[in-house]
């Protein structure tokens, strides 16, 4: 091999497996996009067109029928879940920053223990606590209720919320505080002066992995508020029946998603933030 | 350390009191009531009488690996078992590899990342939903080769009834404990073969008798009463696929971001030192992405133990061919209204995740002491 032949085949050996490289990952992205597209060609079908034999093709028409079916019967659940969405990610982003803020800078003796004893809680099979769940709700009247639901789904998001804060909150300077402490803050000045204005980026990750949880989520939704039915509660419920087209079915799946996904195409950077910070070491 | 005033000092504490003691009762305290319930033969009909709850002892998790009538509950360890394996598998080689494409400077990799990580945003019920049809034997995937021309593909998935890898579940304690000497022979023979101990040498040779004794007949006493075969049920691929599917994008974020923080200049050290590209990945990546594959491993370990809205929307609780603990819990306890039962069920299933999450836990909690 001469010294001038070299960089040439190096070149072509390069754009080889660059080809392989991008080859592979458009073969993945096909792959994960087949569902997508079952559901989009299926759900924008006319329904008068939806057939097994022809699922995979484009629809000849354009039609929004399946979604207008679909959102006739899963209106109740998709409201319920806004309901229960918002007031719950809100009081477990706040008890979650408050949490943070006493873990991160105000540590007391103990604090070591405690805190592992709290992250527990988000790993637990939620069955393990399902039967008293149940009785202590109901013997507080909250049983089947969605008031019951946000009251479950803020207890059990603090895990997460206090850990993705403590972390967060890791970062920011004694210094600061030390400041703040100098002209005369107590606890709620520096929390209010000094952390809260830093805690933007902070509660738009935990925001964002709160109600893409909650929204999400169908065991409480299924054990505890069955009278209240969350969005995928609902969604279960249609698909479950014998007489829902499917073409309405994959419809109510996407009108189920939409929120979390464009959460989730809006602010993917902050979802993968959380998504990470849940594997604990932040 | 800030705040000085023993005041402020205290407020801090007391702000943090309200979710201490929500998370002692709902974590802490409700554990402890499943398993005094796990101990009873509490039912809707024990209830409705009135009567208190008979104390049963382990008689619930005696009846659940032995009773003749708890088969279900056997299948669903082994499904467990399978799935849990075949799930972390996929997850860690096709996220590993998703990473490894993404970070050799792709154009239009935020568009890719996007692609692979959107279902993790989407429920498991929306997962279901969509899979279920898609698996569904008469159409969906079976369907998409005669798009091309191709004859209808035949796997019946979720719903395929066949088995390998068949066992005789009375045999299982007689396998575990062949497995555990083995792993502690292998252990002491390693142990000895470096200090030529005398503590090793005697834990091998305890090992070696204590099998012989096994294998010379006394293995019998070890066994479960009831001839059951079980064995890893097909219809599991299925499940694999779609929790695969949404969980993917996971690893490869986590492989990413683990990638993204191995300096450039350390591959150019390997690079300079001789290594081939393959090298570099053999000796510097793969070494240093070794943690994340365990923290990986764990969590997607829980993930799959504890797993339930993907399965019961896709079996319903009725196709026992891809049957969970977590399904039967849910059924037991609020269908069949056998709480003792399915609180046993419950308990079991934390014993599980316990098993796998405290030791990470604590070492993840230890290490993040040790940098801070």
């Amino acid at each position: 091999m001469t010294t001038a032949s070299r960089p040439a085949l190096q070149q072509r050996s390069m754009s080889l497996s660059r080809f392989v490289i991008y080859g592979l990952l458009i073969l993945f992205a096909a792959i994960f996009l087949i569902p997508v597209y079952m559901v989009l060609m299926t759900g924008f079908k006319n329904p008068a067109e939806v057939s097994i034999s022809t699922m995979w093709q484009f629809p000849s028409s354009f039609s929004l029928e399946s979604y207008g079916q679909a959102l006739q019967v899963l209106a109740p659940g998709l409201t319920n879940s806004f309901l229960l969405v918002i007031p719950a990610t809100i009081l477990s982003s706040v008890l979650g920053s408050l949490n943070g803020y006493v873990l991160s800078k105000w540590r007391f003796p103990g604090a070591n223990i405690l805190f592992p004893l709290m992250l527990f809680g988000m790993f637990i099979p939620y069955q393990a606590i399902l039967i008293p769940l149940v009785q202590f709700l109901s013997s507080i009247g909250l049983y089947d209720s969605l008031p019951g639901l946000i009251l479950v789904h803020v207890v059990y998001g603090l895990p997460i919320t206090t850990l993705v804060f403590r972390n967060y909150y890791a970062e920011v300077p004694n210094e600061m505080l030390e400041a703040g402490a100098i002209d005369g803050c107590g606890f709620f000045g520096l929390y209010w002066h000094v952390v809260l204005p830093l805690s933007l980026p902070g509660f738009v990750v935990v925001i964002i992995w709160q109600f893409t949880q909650i929204w999400n989520e169908f065991l409480f939704g299924v054990t505890v508020a069955q009278g209240t039915p969350t969005v995928t509660v609902a969604l279960q419920n249609l698909s479950g029946s014998q007489i829902v087209q499917w073409n309405v079915q994959m419809a109510a799946a996407l009108l189920a998603a939409l929120p979390t996904l464009v959460v989730y195409i809006l602010l993917g950077r902050y979802f993968i933030r959380g998504l990470l910070a849940g594997s604990v070491k932040g | 350390m800030i705040g000085q005033s023993r005041r402020d000092r205290l407020i801090a504490f007391f702000m943090l009191l309200p979710s201490l003691i929500l998370l002692g009762i709902f974590v802490y305290g409700f554990i402890g009531s499943t398993l005094a319930t796990s101990l009873t033969d509490s039912s809707a009909m024990q209830r409705l009488v009135g009567t208190p709850a008979n104390n049963v002892g382990l008689k619930n998790y005696n009846d659940l690996f032995t009773g003749l009538l708890d088969s279900r509950f056997r299948t669903d360890v082994v499904n467990t078992v399978f799935f849990t394996a075949m799930f972390i598998g996929v997850c860690l080689a096709i996220g590993m590899l998703l990473a490894i494409l993404l970070d050799q400077k792709i154009r239009g990799e935020a568009v890719f990342r996007t692609i692979f990580l959107f279902p993790m945003a989407l429920s498991f019920v929306v997962t279901g939903v969509v899979w279920k049809w898609l698996f569904n034997p008469d159409a969906g995937i079976n369907v998409l080769p005669t798009v091309v021309g191709l004859p209808k593909g035949t796997f019946r998935w979720f719903i395929s009834e066949d088995q390998w890898l068949q066992f005789n579940w009375q045999d299982l304690p007689v396998i575990v404990v062949y497995v555990v000497l083995a792993i502690v022979l292998i252990w002491a023979l390693l142990r000895w073969s470096r200090t030529r101990g005398t503590a090793p040498a005697l834990v091998a040779a305890g090992t070696i008798l204590v099998s012989l004794y096994l294998t010379l007949g006394n293995a019998s006493a070890l066994r479960f009463p009831n001839y059951e075969v079980k064995g890893f049920n097909v219809a599991l691929i299925a499940i694999v696929v779609a929790a695969g599917w949404q969980m993917v994008g996971y690893t490869m974020a986590m492989y990413l971001a683990g990638l993204r923080g191995i300096s450039e200049e350390l591959r150019e050290a390997a690079r300079v030192d001789g290594c081939t590209e393959f090298g570099v990945y053999r000796y510097v990546v793969f070494p240093l992405l070794a943690p994340i594959t365990l923290s990986a491993m764990i969590i997607l370990g829980h993930i799959s133990l504890k797993i339930f809205d993907l399965v019961y929307v896709m079996g319903g609780g009725d196709n026992l061919y891809i049957d969970m603990p977590g399904l039967n819990m849910f059924f037991e306890t609020f269908r069949g209204q056998q709480f003792g039962r399915g609180a046993a069920i419950a308990m079991v299933m934390l014993i599980m995740v316990a098993v796998v999450i405290i030791p990470y836990l604590v070492s993840s909690l230890r290490s993040q002491e040790k940098n801070a």
